[in-house]
């Protein structure tokens, strides 16, 4: 097949998945977060209330498009784009599977540093958004993401870094394949505990999810950023929450969890595709958990939690870890 | 929050949120499941008749005149024999109560002279619109008796001449 096409045919695939996984993921969200407070949730569309997303998609596409008076009219429109498009990308480099049919481009060299320029990248979208809606809850919201963003990714990179140094290599591939001696404490989940919980916390400050959802903070910036967008627009910044979602646990997943190996894996290729889906969906199953049971910290807090007690430590990780290296420990070689 | 509290107290927070969830949800699917109505819920109300089929509201508007929410009003129109709704002279051309800003007090009960206005816990007022919640004199009016004529009915001259008939007055067991 030429590479082109083939390259094309993976990416339409990835991205129909992921809006779908997209739309259910703000219906499984919206069930379990009603359980989790005693509830029933959506149950009126369709059976189950499983034609909720659909409904919801309908009622966004015909909802009226305003645009306020006195915006950046370009970035304005440009901002949700910038949004979802990074959530999308981050998937390129992610091996869903065991094997080059299941990777779209997994094995490149910088593959970990992508994904940190990637996630860097889908802040503007927000701040920019912020800016240029003219309303002060909007820029409010704006200045926060960039500001939690920018605090947050610093600890982000170094636990990938400890990541890096444990596989000795920063294509994505090679980190699932270091993971990989034969049973379940290969994961660096095990082996790099301490960078796995930095990972998981600074991935709920880089979405700006509970507890850190100071960005779109309901109740002090009515809907932060976002506020003065409506219909498909805001439309498109849920989706990006959402697929942002999906592709920083499908990360943890790869970084930590084993990616997609598992038993019998070898024998059958398409083992590696459940695998890695039941991982991603108890990582987006602990957020939802954690959203139902944090409340939003101080915003002072957040900014004193990121830079005195997430970066230093996250230093001193890769400190220990390439001593630990350079010294042959078992386990860290 | 020291790091003893964050190791300590928020498992135990996770762990209590996770046992929600074997607990019965506590909502309530309106439409089909419905809350008992409290015991001491008065009802909503009804525009009353005789028994035979006249209305037994004379528009006196003194039910407005107790209300302390302000929620009636009322215009009274002039009875004639070709045309007649009420014993007496007078009958209620309008009637309507806003559901909204009743507060189910039961004071318009106790000051109407002919017993026409009875609270009844038969239904809960409910409605999608504001307007919807206003309560016309159509919506109010309970039908008339089986076999007896509606309002307006044509009456021989001198039979209705007082506004409050000897007819016994409601059964107020019910
Ligand atoms: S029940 Fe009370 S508030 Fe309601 S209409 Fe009668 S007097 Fe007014
Ligand atoms: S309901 Fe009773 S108090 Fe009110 S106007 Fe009619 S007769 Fe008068």
């Amino acid at each position: 097949m030429p590479i082109l096409l083939e390259v094309t045919l993976k990416s339409v695939v990835l991205i129909f998945v992921l809006l779908t996984g997209f739309a259910y993921l703000s219906l499984v969200e919206r069930k379990v977060l009603a359980r989790l407070q005693a509830r029933i949730g959506p149950n009126r569309a369709g059976p189950m209330g499983l034609l909720q997303p659909l409904a919801d998609g309908l009622k966004l596409i015909f909802k009226e498009s305003v645009t306020p008076a006195g915006v950046d009219k370009p970035i304005y429109f440009l901002a949700p784009v910038l949004v979802v498009v990074p959530a999308l990308i981050l998937f390129a480099v992610i091996p869903v599977g065991q094997g080059p049919a299941f990777q779209l481009a997994s094995d490149i060299n910088v593959g970990a540093l992508y994904v940190v320029g990637v996630m860097g990248v889908a802040v503007y979208g927000i701040t920019l958004a912020g800016w240029a809606s003219n309303n002060k809850y909007a820029a409010l919201g704006g200045l926060r993401a960039s500001a939690q963003v920018i605090s947050y990714e610093l600890g982000m990179g170094l636990s990938i870094v400890a990541v890096v140094l444990m596989a000795s290599s920063a294509s994505l591939a090679d980190i699932v394949e270091a993971q990989m001696p034969g049973n379940i404490l290969g994961w660096f989940v095990f082996r790099q505990p301490v960078a796995a919980a930095i990972f998981a916390i600074t991935a709920l400050a880089e979405l700006a999810r509970a507890p850190f959802d100071l960005v779109e903070a309901e109740q002090e910036l009515t809907a932060g950023f976002m506020t003065e967008y409506s219909g498909m627009k805001f439309a498109l910044f849920f989706m990006g929450e959402y697929v942002k979602m999906i592709a920083v646990s499908a990360l943890f997943v790869t970084f930590f969890l084993g990616g997609w190996s598992g038993p019998f894996v070898d024998q059958v290729p398409i083992l590696s595709v459940v695998y890695f889906t039941i991982k991603v969906v108890a990582c987006l199953l602990l957020m939802i958990w954690t959203r139902a049971t944090l409340p939003r910290m101080r915003y002072d807090r957040l900014m004193g939690f990121g830079w005195k007690v997430l970066t230093p430590v996250a230093i001193a990780n890769v400190i220990v870890t390439a001593f630990l290296i350079a010294l042959g420990v078992p386990g860290y070689k | 929050m020291g790091l003893k509290d964050v190791l300590t107290r928020i498992p135990v927070g996770f762990l209590t949120v996770l046992k929600t969830v074997t607990r019965r949800p506590v909502t309530i699917q309106y439409p089909e499941q419905q809350k008992p109505m409290s015991a001491r819920f008065r009802g909503r109300h009804h525009l009353k008749r005789y028994e035979d089929g006249l209305e037994r509201c004379i528009g006196c508007a003194l039910c407005a005149a107790a209300c302390p929410a302000d929620a009636i009003y009322v215009e009274a129109g002039e009875n004639t024999n070709e045309e007649r709704y009420s014993p007496g002279e007078r009958y209620a051309r309008v009637y309507e109560i806003n559901m909204l800003r009743c507060i189910f007090c039961g004071y318009c009960e106790d000051a109407c002279p002919t017993n026409a206005i009875v609270l009844e816990p038969i239904e809960f007022p409910t409605g999608y619109t504001r307007e919807s919640m206003i309560y016309t004199k159509e919506m109010l009016l309970e039908s008339p008796p089986i076999n007896v004529p509606a309002t307006p009915q044509r009456t021989p001259p001198g039979k209705y001449d007082r506004a409050i008939l000897p007819f016994p007055p409601i059964d107020e067991s019910q």
